[in-house]
C-alpha cells in the first residue's frame, strides 16, 4: 500500500471507528427483556464495589442461590460506586434514563422520581405471591413510597433518629454512660463537661453542610415538636419560637459554652471521620452511623451507645425518620417486574436471607444487634423472625442500644421536597455554628422566604 | 543599453505558498473532496466531537430552558423557568458572590502572576528550576490542592498552617472558610496559588518576545524599572493582557470546585454559593433541571457579553 493510500485507508477507518463508538455510546442494551433461553433478565442496582470483597462475595452468593432457586430469571448486578447514597449521582442517572431495571432510592426521592417518568406503579403486583413477607412490612413505609394511592418502590430500609454518645468520653468526663441527656439543657451540660477534656474533643457535633445541615435542623426541630411545613405542605414552618430555640441552642453551646469544637461546616462524612477518632462526645444519627464509624471510620463498637432523641424540656416530642426502598423502572415487563419483585424478596425481605442473613454477618464483623433496620410491623411475624434472629447473632452490645430501642418515640417523614429544603436550611444552620454574630430571627426569615419560595415554584 | 527591471509584485501575506506544483484548477466538486478525502476525514471526526460533546448539549440546555418536566411529561414553559429562577433569593446572592470572586481573582490571580513573570525573567540563574517551582502547583490535581488548603491551611483551630504563622506574627487568627467574611479571599488565595503557573508560563513567553533593544533604549533614556515596566513591558505585551484577562473572567465566573470543596458547598451563611454551584444546587438537590438549565444559559450569555467585549477591544487594537 503506498502512503497516500495509507493515509486514505487510516482516516477511514479513524471515521467508521469513531462513527461506530458514536452509535454504540447512543444504542440502548437490547438484551433487558428475555434471553434466548426464554429466561427474564432484569438489571440491578447497588452491588457492593469491589473494595468491599466480602460484601461483594456475599451479593454473589446470593445471586448464585436466587438464580439456582429461580432457574428462569437472570439478575445482571450493577455496581454503580457511591449512586446508591448520593443525591447528584442518583438524580445524573434518573435524567439520563441510565437507572437499573430495578433501582434504590430514598424515601425523599419519590417526587423526583415520579416527575423523571422513570417509575412504574407496582401496585398489582406487590403481594404476599411475589414478596411472601408483603404483609409484615409497616404498611406506613408502603404509604411514604406511594402517590394517588399507587405504590412506586418497596421499602426495604427505615430508621429514626436518637442521641448517639460515645461512651469512653462519657467515662471520661465523669458522666453516668447508662444515664444519657434527656433533654437539649442535658445535652448542652455533658458537651460541657466532654468538651473541657480538651485534645480538640467536641463535647457535641453537629452539621451545617451539604444539606445534611438542614436534614439535622429539621430533626431538632421534630424534637421540640416542631415541623417543617404546614399541615397542607405549602408553606415553611419553621419560622417560630421552636425553630429559635433550636438555633439558639446550638449557638449556645458553640460560642457561649465552646463545646462544639472548632472545626464547623461539617458534612457527613467530616463529622464521621472526627467521631471514628475519638473527638465527638455526642451527635444526633440513625443507629447505622456506628456501623459507618466502624466501618468506614476506624472507630469502634464498643465504644457507641444510643439513647432517644432529646426534647427541649422532656424526652423529643417526635423524631425523624427515613430509609430507602427499590423502584421499577418504567417499561418493564409484567414478568420482569415480578422478577424484581422476587430477588428483592429474598435479598431484602426474608429473616435469614440477604441482609438479614445474620448469620453469615455474624463472623464477618458486619454488625449485628443493631435496632435496625425497622421494616416489620410490630408483632408480625416478620419481625418476630427477624428479631429472634438478630438476638441470637448479635456480634455488638446490644445493650449499647437498649434504651433507644426500650423508648419509643413518635416517628415523622421527611417533608416534601426534603433535600431542597434542607439546602436551604444549612445556612440556618451554618450561620450559628460560624458567626457568633449571627441575627437568628433574620437567618430564619431568610430560610422561610427561600422554602415558601421554592414550594411556590415548585407547585 | 538600458536595463529596466520589472518591479516584483509583492506577495500578500497571510497564506504561504504550497510546496506542491499547482496543477490545472479541477472544477468537479467530487473530485475536490476525494483530493482532499484525508483532510475531510479527520475534519469530520473533530466536527463529530464538537456536535456531540459541546454543541448539542449547549443547544439542549437552551431548550430545556424554555420546558418543564413534570411526571415524565415535557411542556413548553417560555420564560417560566427564567422568571423563577431570577426570583429565587439566591440568584442575586450567587452573582454577588460570584462577582466578588471574579474581582478578587482579577486583582490577585491576575495581577500577581504577571509581576512574578517579570520577576522570573529578570533572573540571570536557576531560570529553569524557578519556573519548575512555580508551575508545580499547576500539576497537583485541583482537589488534591484544595484539599490541602481545607484541612491543612484554612483548618481554624491555632494547629492550622495559617493560623500558626498568624500566631507566631503575634496577629489575630481567622476562622477562614468558616467566617463569612473570609469566605472569597480564601478562595481566590486558593486558587491563585492552583492556577498561577500556567498564567506566569504564558506572560514569561510573552515577555520573551520583547526586543531586548527597546528594554536597552529605554535604559539609555534613563527610564528606571518602573518606567521600563510601563513603557515598554505593558504595550508589548497588551494582547496577551486582554487575552488572559478575558479568560481569567471566563473562568473565574464559572467558580465551582473552591466552593464546593472548601465550603462544602454553599460556605458559611451562603457566602461561597457561586452561579456555577447554584446551577449544580438546582439541578442535582432541588429536582430542579429546567431551572439549573435556565440559569446556565443566563451565565451563557454574560460570558458572551465579557467575549464580545473582549473581541472589539482587541480588533480596535489592532
Amino acid at each position: 500500500m503506498s502512503v497516500p493510500q495509507y493515509r486514505r485507508a487510516a482516516a477511514l477507518a479513524l471515521v467508521a471507528g469513531l462513527g461506530l463508538s458514536l452509535t454504540a455510546c447512543s444504542t440502548k442494551s437490547d438484551d433487558k427483556d428475555t434471553t434466548a433461553g426464554g429466561k427474564v433478565t432484569i438489571t440491578v442496582d447497588c452491588q457492593p464495589v469491589g473494595a468491599q470483597k466480602e460484601l461483594l462475595k456475599n451479593w454473589n452468593d446470593d445471586v448464585a442461590e436466587f438464580q439456582r432457586q429461580n432457574p428462569d430469571i437472570v439478575i445482571k448486578s450493577v455496581s454503580v460506586g457511591e449512586q446508591c447514597n448520593n443525591p447528584p449521582d442518583f438524580t445524573a442517572r434518573l435524567a439520563g434514563g441510565t437507572v437499573t431495571d430495578v433501582f434504590y432510592g430514598y424515601m425523599t426521592d419519590l417526587q423526583q422520581v415520579l416527575d423523571s417518568g422513570q417509575a412504574m406503579d407496582i401496585s398489582e403486583y406487590a403481594n404476599k405471591d411475589t414478596v411472601p413477607t408483603w404483609d409484615s412490612i409497616d404498611p406506613a413505609l408502603k404509604e411514604v413510597f406511594s402517590d394517588g394511592g399507587k405504590l412506586y418502590a418497596v421499602p426495604v430500609k427505615n430508621y429514626s433518629m436518637g442521641l448517639v454518645y460515645n461512651k469512653a468520653l462519657f467515662q471520661q468526663a465523669g458522666l453516668d454512660v447508662n444515664n444519657p441527656p434527656k433533654t437539649w439543657a442535658d445535652v448542652r451540660a455533658a458537651a460541657k463537661k466532654i468538651s473541657a477534656l480538651g485534645n480538640g474533643i467536641a463535647g457535641y457535633s453537629e452539621y451545617s453542610a451539604g444539606n445534611t445541615g438542614g436534614w439535622h435542623f429539621t430533626s431538632l426541630l421534630y424534637s421540640q415538636g416542631g415541623r417543617v411545613l404546614t399541615e397542607d405542605g405549602k408553606k415553611a414552618d419553621f419560622n417560630n419560637a421552636m425553630g429559635k430555640q433550636v438555633l439558639q441552642n446550638l449557638k449556645d453551646m458553640r460560642y457561649g459554652d465552646n463545646s462544639m469544637g472548632a472545626r464547623q461546616l461539617l458534612q457527613w462524612g467530616d463529622l464521621l471521620t472526627n467521631a471514628g477518632a475519638g473527638k465527638v462526645g455526642m451527635f444526633i444519627g440513625a443507629p447505622d452511623a456506628t456501623q459507618a464509624i466502624v466501618s468506614q471510620f476506624q472507630g469502634k463498637f464498643q465504644d457507641w451507645a444510643m439513647s432517644p432523641l432529646p426534647g427541649q424540656d422532656g424526652l423529643a416530642k417526635g423524631t425523624l425518620g427515613g430509609g430507602e426502598g427499590y423502584f421499577f423502572k418504567k417499561g418493564l415487563t409484567p414478568e420482569q417486574v415480578k422478577a424484581g419483585l422476587k430477588w428483592i424478596a429474598y435479598q431484602k425481605l426474608t429473616p435469614g436471607k440477604g441482609q438479614f442473613d445474620y448469620v453469615r454477618a455474624k463472623p464477618q464483623n458486619y454488625p449485628v444487634g443493631l435496632p435496625q433496620p425497622l421494616l416489620f410491623a410490630n408483632g408480625s411475624d416478620a419481625q418476630k423472625q427477624e428479631l429472634e434472629l438478630r438476638k441470637a447473632n448479635a456480634n455488638v452490645d446490644t445493650a449499647n442500644f437498649a434504651i433507644f430501642e426500650a423508648t419509643p418515640i413518635p416517628i415523622k417523614g421527611e417533608p416534601r421536597n426534603a433535600q431542597a429544603i434542607y439546602a436551604v436550611l444549612d445556612a440556618a444552620m451554618s450561620g450559628v455554628l460560624t458567626n457568633p454574630n449571627s441575627n437568628i430571627d433574620a437567618l430564619l426569615k431568610t430560610a422561610e422566604d427561600k422554602v415558601n419560595q421554592l414550594l411556590s415554584a415548585q407547585s | 543599453m538600458t536595463i529596466t527591471t520589472v518591479p516584483e509584485t509583492p506577495r500578500k501575506p497571510g497564506r504561504p505558498m504550497s510546496p506542491y506544483p499547482v496543477g490545472p484548477q479541477r472544477t468537479n466538486l467530487g473530485r475536490k473532496v476525494r483530493d482532499n478525502l484525508t483532510g475531510h476525514a479527520f475534519l469530520i471526526g473533530a466536527v463529530l466531537c464538537f456536535v456531540v460533546f459541546s454543541w448539542y448539549p449547549m443547544i439542549r440546555g437552551i431548550v430545556m430552558s424554555f420546558q418543564r418536566t413534570r411526571r415524565g411529561e415535557t411542556t413548553w414553559v417560555g420564560w417560566d423557568n427564567y422568571l423563577r429562577i431570577v426570583d429565587d433569593p439566591s440568584f442575586w446572592t450567587a452573582w454577588k458572590n460570584t462577582a466578588y470572586f471574579t474581582v478578587l481573582a482579577l486583582v490577585l490571580g491576575y495581577v500577581v502572576p504577571f509581576f512574578v513573570a517579570i520577576l522570573l525573567n529578570e533572573f540571570r540563574h536557576a531560570k529553569g528550576y524557578l519556573r519548575i517551582l512555580v508551575y508545580l502547583p499547576v500539576m497537583l490535581p485541583p482537589a488534591s490542592a484544595l484539599f490541602l488548603f481545607k484541612f491543612y491551611a484554612y483548618d481554624p483551630s491555632e494547629a492550622g498552617l495559617f493560623n500558626a504563622i498568624l500566631k507566631a506574627l503575634h496577629l489575630p487568627t481567622s476562622q477562614w472558610m468558616q467566617s463569612p467574611g473570609m469566605t472569597m479571599p480564601a478562595m481566590v488565595l486558593a486558587s491563585t496559588w492552583m492556577n498561577m503557573g500556567g498564567a506566569v508560563l504564558i506572560y514569561l513567553a510573552s515577555l520573551q518576545n520583547i526586543p531586548g533593544e527597546l528594554y536597552e533604549a529605554a535604559e539609555l533614556d534613563g527610564a528606571g524599572i518602573w518606567k521600563r515596566i510601563r513603557h515598554v513591558t505593558i504595550p508589548q505585551t497588551r494582547l496577551i493582557l486582554a487575552l488572559l484577562a478575558m479568560l481569567q473572567i471566563v473562568a473565574t465566573m464559572q467558580v465551582f470546585i473552591e466552593p464546593l470543596i472548601l465550603a462544602n458547598g454553599a460556605g458559611a451563611e451562603d457566602s461561597a454559593t457561586s452561579v456555577a454551584y447554584l446551577i449544580y444546587q438546582h439541578g442535582f438537590f432541588q429536582n430542579d433541571l429546567n431551572g439549573a438549565a435556565a440559569l446556565g444559559v443566563i451565565m451563557l450569555v454574560v460570558l458572551a457579553g465579557f467575549s464580545a467585549v473582549y473581541v472589539r477591544l482587541t480588533a480596535k487594537q489592532d
